[in-house]
């Protein structure tokens, strides 16, 4: 990490412990811990798209699992750290499953797959009334104190996220850095190669895949901690969508990349849904702009603007005839 | 037994609905090796299309012929002047797709409102067969039919014309049947046509069975992805099969076991992924 990259992060990381005392408002600060929440969906499924190449469109089934497995064993009883442990094990347990399933087939059918799995874990949240009340959802009976801390408001709720955050980010970070993370990108870019160097490459992306997983499991279950209620519209197709686009439109195989469009997003589905109904069709459009003309995404796509106009001051130095030797 | 018969007929009847919906979706599959996520939305939009043209007192058939058409048109649109801008970028011609799909359902929201449209069957099919003491829903046994013809035709035009011979060879090579000089691109823009067109056709015979309502399209896409996992991409036979396989599981899945209806279609997935990953009668890999 360059001196650039740490003065960002020492920014990045007092502005966001200062928010509360910038933005006073209990509606902002709630819409700021969403776009924290979305920001480890968003990230854990980037470490799929961005170092893995493999397009996932059912990242909701684990809000979906993580989410009842917590709701019905705090309704049940259970010590909340006992429900949220379980909620994360079983939710890893069924992306280890799906994952196996998934990677039967390399490409589209990935996709394909994923999603079919993401809307059959639907429809028996949709369908199994007795267990998850169906259309209607069911609530969490109380918010978890973690470690005897009350995270009922606004602002200590924001607080916590940041600590989830800033482990799941810190956590990813390590692991794009790690031998594994590069070994899982050459898979990406040269899968036959790396098997003749004696990668077992399906295993790379079946870990992958379930570490993924675990940070989506993470997230889902802030969300639900968030907002206190799960029903099936939070594991529909669009959710999964929605995360993947913002991965893609901050940029995916960047880590800044999918927070940012996880806020982007957050912000705007928030600001749109106060005024106008039509958020499907703005979410549509925005995917096949981004598709067509930003396909890098935003944060490349900047980054490259930067580089290109700071390139145009200097003088003759960096023509591009001689490309630079580093 | 009478429950047994309706459910047998309401099995096929769905099953037939579905191949409408996956033999497109398939032969797409198979020739752009890409899945249409659009695919739901075009059966939705095709239900709402007749839905209109019933209430303007057209003929069900014809309503059901108009809104193949209209919704051939929005396929060919979808292929010709978006798909078309990503060329070789399968990846991000599948996201364009889904993008498609939430607005049209979004548009269909805002046109047609929240509220479930009835579209009623045809008034001389509504009144059931009765043999033997038993009854038998005639519009359903006429669903099935239809299905089959849209089969035999779709057999027919695959393996007995050259542009079926056009389509099997970018099926099985596609860089080798541009090479020999078959018009590639124009192929994918009728293979569009034509499943958007069976798509829109289904939503309407569709119709009398399932109404036309919002998410629709989501009920209808992962039956489709299914049909296509388990009979795999690109080939008719498949659809086929997979249509019915789906049809009967679904139908008793929701009238034995409604709270796993769709844990009943996960197992069957799980099997053929686990000891067959081409499918059962694939052409390309998924």
């Amino acid at each position: 990490m360059n001196r650039g990259n740490l003065i960002a992060l020492a920014i990045a990381a007092v502005l966001l412990l200062a928010l509360p005392r910038i933005i006073t408002h209990e509606f902002y600060i709630n819409m700021a811990s969403q776009c924290l929440i979305f920001a480890i969906l968003a990230l854990s499924i980037n470490l799929m798209l961005g170092f893995g190449g493999m397009v996932s469109l059912g990242h909701a089934a684990y809000i979906g699992v993580a989410g009842y497995t917590c709701i019905l064993l705090t309704v049940a009883g259970y010590h909340p750290l006992i429900a949220a442990i379980a909620a994360l094990a079983l939710s890893t347990a069924s992306a280890a499953l799906f994952g196996m399933l998934s990677l039967r087939a390399p490409g589209l059918g990935f996709l394909m797959i994923t999603l079919a799995l993401g809307q059959i874990v639907w429809g028996i949240a949709y369908r199994a009334n007795t267990l998850t009340g169906g259309d209607n959802g069911i609530s969490l009976p109380a918010r978890p104190q973690p470690f005897g801390f009350d995270i009922t408001t606004a602002t200590s709720f924001y607080y916590f996220t940041l600590i989830v955050f800033a482990a799941a980010f810190f956590a990813m970070w390590r692991f794009s850095r790690s031998p594994f993370g590069a070994s899982l990108m050459g898979t990406r870019d040269q899968p036959r190669r790396m098997r003749m160097l004696g990668h077992n490459v399906w295993m790379v992306q079946w870990l992958t895949f379930v570490i993924a997983g675990f940070w989506g499991s993470v997230g889902g279950l802030m969300f639900v901690y968030y907002n206190v209620f799960l029903s099936p519209h939070a594991l529909t197709l669009q959710q999964s969508a929605e995360i993947l686009l913002m991965a893609i439109l901050g940029g995916a195989s960047s880590l800044t990349g999918p927070v940012v469009g996880a806020v982007i997003i957050t912000l705007i589905k928030n600001v749109v849904s106060t005024y106008v109904e039509r958020w499907n069709t703005l979410l549509g459009a925005i995917f096949i702009c981004v598709i067509i003309f930003m396909p890098l995404g935003l944060v490349p796509g900047f980054r490259a603007l930067w580089l290109r106009l700071r390139n145009r001051n200097k003088p003759k130095a960096a023509a591009p005839a001689t490309e630079p030797a580093e | 037994m009478q429950f047994w018969i309706i459910q047998t007929l309401n099995s096929v009847a769905f099953g037939g609905l579905l191949f409408l919906l996956s033999s497109g979706f398939s032969l797409i599959f198979g020739l752009m090796r890409i899945p249409n996520l659009a695919h739901g939305a075009f059966f939705m939009l095709g239900a709402y299309f007749g839905y209109t043209l019933l209430s303007l007192k057209f003929n069900f058939w014809l309503a059901a012929i108009g809104a193949g058409l209209g919704v051939g048109l929005v396929g060919i649109i979808l292929e010709r002047f978006v798909l078309r801008q990503l060329p070789g970028n399968a990846q991000g011609q599948v996201l364009v797709t889904l993008g498609l799909s939430f607005i049209v359902a979004d548009l269909c929201l805002l046109v047609w409102t929240g509220d479930p449209m009835p579209l009623p069957a045809p008034a001389e099919l509504r009144p059931p067969l009765r043999y033997f003491g038993l009854a038998f829903p005639t519009y359903r046994l006429v669903v099935l039919g239809l299905a089959l013809v849209a089969a035999i035709g779709l057999y027919i035009l695959m393996e007995r014309t050259r542009i079926g011979a056009m389509i099997r060879a970018g099926v099985d090579d596609m860089e080798m049947a541009r090479g020999v000089g078959i018009p590639v691109g124009r192929l994918f823009t009728m293979v569009f046509l034509l499943g958007a067109a069976l798509a829109g056709t289904g939503g309407v015979l569709g119709g009398p069975i399932l109404n036309a309502y919002p998410g629709l399209d989501a009920d209808m896409l992962p039956l489709a992805l299914i049909v296509v996992i388990l009979g795999g991409a690109g080939s008719l036979l498949g659809a086929f099969v997979g249509s019915f396989v789906v049809g009967f599981l679904y139908n008793f899945g929701i009238a034995l076991v409604p709270d796993l209806a769709y844990f009943v279609l996960f197992l069957p997935m799980v099997l053929v992924l686990v000891f067959l990953p081409q499918g059962l009668f694939g052409r390309v890999q998924l």
